[in-house]
């Protein structure tokens, strides 16, 4: 096994609730690594599996070389965390709180410290926050925080768990620039949601949790590769019909799906036959109809039982 | 680690308002005696109660005495309930986990911790008694203590102490200091029911109200005949034995047990506690 994070078989039982079912995650160095699922779909579990903070039932775990969760000593300090949001001490200010966690484990030098905290916080944006207690944050600051945490040491590998939960939309298109601008800087990122347009817009890989299952996982461009239709739109959808006759895929409104991986011969037919065409694509699937087709109903639906 | 988890538990206001309330009700208590000069007869209310008008040195046990059935027994079951799970509670626990603090080196941390609150705790309302005791009350030369004895007021431990006997300020001071010692090593008994019980659960309510339980429980039994085969390991029996050390010679064997017991409980309890820590789910 090589990879940043790969797991084989990995399976955790609470109780009667299998909640993570044999999954292989594979993670390679320099991913943008999407874990979308549903609430419920074993998401966070596995993420605390990774961490070494719950104990998987069977199966292994490789982080960064290293088996865990025996190698957590050796691998944890060069992975940044933000597990389910964002935990402080609210009575200290947002540096006294990095300072702690700093000094809780191996691998971040007292000699650095302060550097790297003035270095953290500036990257989130909390530069000016002061010595304000962190229980007089905001929702959006303390996710900030949580993030400089993470940052804290440099890690080779960020594992977030909704990163951009409670934040803004201008506070979530900065963190989307920091985590594209560390990726630039070689961190691998592992990011756990269930924000399909989040992880579109980031990913370049992406695995896919259904009830425990990892029921799909794959790249980005893959997923949404051209699927050999081209979409016209017309308003005139009969008289493309009657143009290509047996070509027409499905039409829905002004908008046809024509078979032929090729809009120019498309677009040469229907011009020569005098149609209107007022729009012209190669039919890409989006990443949520990928994962709707992948998964099954929400997995924090209780029906009744009959 | 250790520094860090002191850092933390020093710092916060709760510890220090804790340490505040546990020495005001001795100083009230001082007050009411000097103003009233009603002091409990000898044998009756806290040991060491009846002397302290007669003697102000002696104020720290009385103060000690005071806070020892309850109040300091809750307070480090609040601070010792709330070391792990108040870490679960807050969300804290996951991130130190994922630092890698160790679940051991986490553990032992808080046990350092906790003790250095019950040391500090024991020793303030031990410097605060003193304090209270010498300015309000008359201050004897220590030279001519007498402790028990009729006229002055026994030391609450009735008529079957040997005393009556002079001890030195040396001597008083030596066993006052034995006498901290062993109060805090009874509170480390609490701290380990309370720390093994955090442990448990993600509520520090929980763990200290669970750790208060075993105290209430255990104070009840003991006054209860029926439960006198069990006596002798209820975790309270021994509490009150720290006024042996006033005795002459000193009354060693109940000091002893309590002692033994108290190592005992620690160490089943905080055996128990790393083995519950060391392999559990963290999902706080």
């Amino acid at each position: 096994m090589s990879g940043v994070i790969v797991t084989r078989g990995l399976v955790k039982q609470f109780g009667r609730l299998r909640a993570v079912d044999g999954i292989d995650l594979d993670v390679q160095p320099g991913d943008i690594y999407g874990f979308l699922g549903a609430n419920g779909s074993g998401k966070t579990t596995t993420v605390r599996m990774l961490l070494g903070l719950v104990l998987p039932t069977s199966g292994e775990i490789e982080l960064l070389g290293g088996r865990m969760p025996r190698a957590g000593r050796r691998v944890l300090p060069r992975v940044g965390a933000l597990i389910e949001g964002p935990a402080h001490y609210g009575h200290l200010s947002g540096r006294e709180n990095l300072a702690l966690i700093d000094a809780s484990g191996p691998g971040g030098s007292w000699r650095t410290r302060r550097r790297r905290i003035a270095e953290v916080l500036d990257q989130v944006g909390l530069a000016g926050v002061g010595r304000k207690p962190v229980k007089a944050y905001s929702l959006g600051m303390r996710q900030r925080l949580g993030l400089a945490g993470a940052l804290l040491r440099r890690p080779e590998l960020l594992v977030l768990d909704e990163p951009t939960n409670g934040l803004d939309p201008q506070g979530i298109t900065e963190v989307r620039e920091l985590l594209l601008d560390l990726h630039r800087a070689g961190t691998t990122v592992f990011l756990s949601s269930h924000l399909l347009a989040e992880v579109e817009q980031l990913c370049s890989r992406v695995g896919v949790l259904d009830r425990g299952r990892l029921v799909l996982q794959d790249e980005v461009a893959t997923l949404t590769a051209p699927t050999g239709a081209t979409v016209v739109e017309t308003p005139l959808p009969d008289r493309v019909r009657a143009t290509l006759d047996g070509r027409v895929a499905s039409s829905d409104g002004n908008r046809v799906v024509v078979r032929g991986a090729d809009p120019a011969e498309v677009n040469a037919l229907l011009v020569g036959a005098g149609v209107p065409v007022t729009g012209l694509a190669l039919e890409r699937p989006t990443l949520e109809q990928v994962v709707l087709a992948a998964t099954g109903a929400s997995s924090d639906r209780v029906e009744a039982r009959r | 680690m250790i520094l860090v988890e002191l850092r933390k538990m020093f710092r916060r206001p709760r510890t220090w308002a804790t340490i505040g309330v546990l020495n005001a009700l001795p100083i009230v208590v001082a007050v009411l005696l000097v103003l009233t000069d009603l002091a409990p007869r000898p044998g009756q209310g806290p040991p060491f109660l009846s002397a302290v008008l007669s003697n102000g040195a002696l104020y720290p046990l009385a103060a000690l005495a005071i806070v020892l059935p309850l109040f300091l027994p809750i307070a480090v079951a609040v601070v010792a309930g709330d070391s792990v799970a108040g870490e679960a509670q807050a969300g804290t626990l996951r991130y130190l986990l994922a630092r890698p603090a160790g679940r051991t080196r986490l553990l032992v941390a808080k046990l350092v911790a906790v003790l250095a609150f019950v040391l500090v705790t024991v020793v303030i309302v031990a410097v605060v008694g003193y304090l209270v005791g010498t300015t309000l009350f008359h201050a004897q030369p220590l030279g001519s203590t007498v402790l028990g004895g009729t006229g002055t007021g026994g030391a609450g431990v009735g008529g079957t102490s040997v005393s009556g006997t002079a001890l030195t300020p040396q001597d008083i001071t030596n066993r006052t200091l034995m006498a901290v010692g062993y109060i805090a090593v009874s509170m480390l008994g609490v701290a380990a029911f309370a720390l093994f019980f955090s442990t448990l659960t993600d509520s520090p309510l929980g763990a200290t109200l669970g750790a208060l339980a075993v105290l209430v429980a255990s104070s009840l039994l003991f006054t209860l005949d029926a439960a006198s085969p069990i006596a002798p390991y209820l975790p309270t029996r021994y509490w009150l034995s720290f006024v042996d050390f006033f005795r002459d010679p000193i009354l060693w064997r109940d000091i002893t047990r309590g002692l033994e017991l108290q190592g005992v409980y620690v160490v089943v309890l905080l055996g128990a506690a790393w083995a519950n820590f060391a392999t559990k789910d963290v999902t706080s």
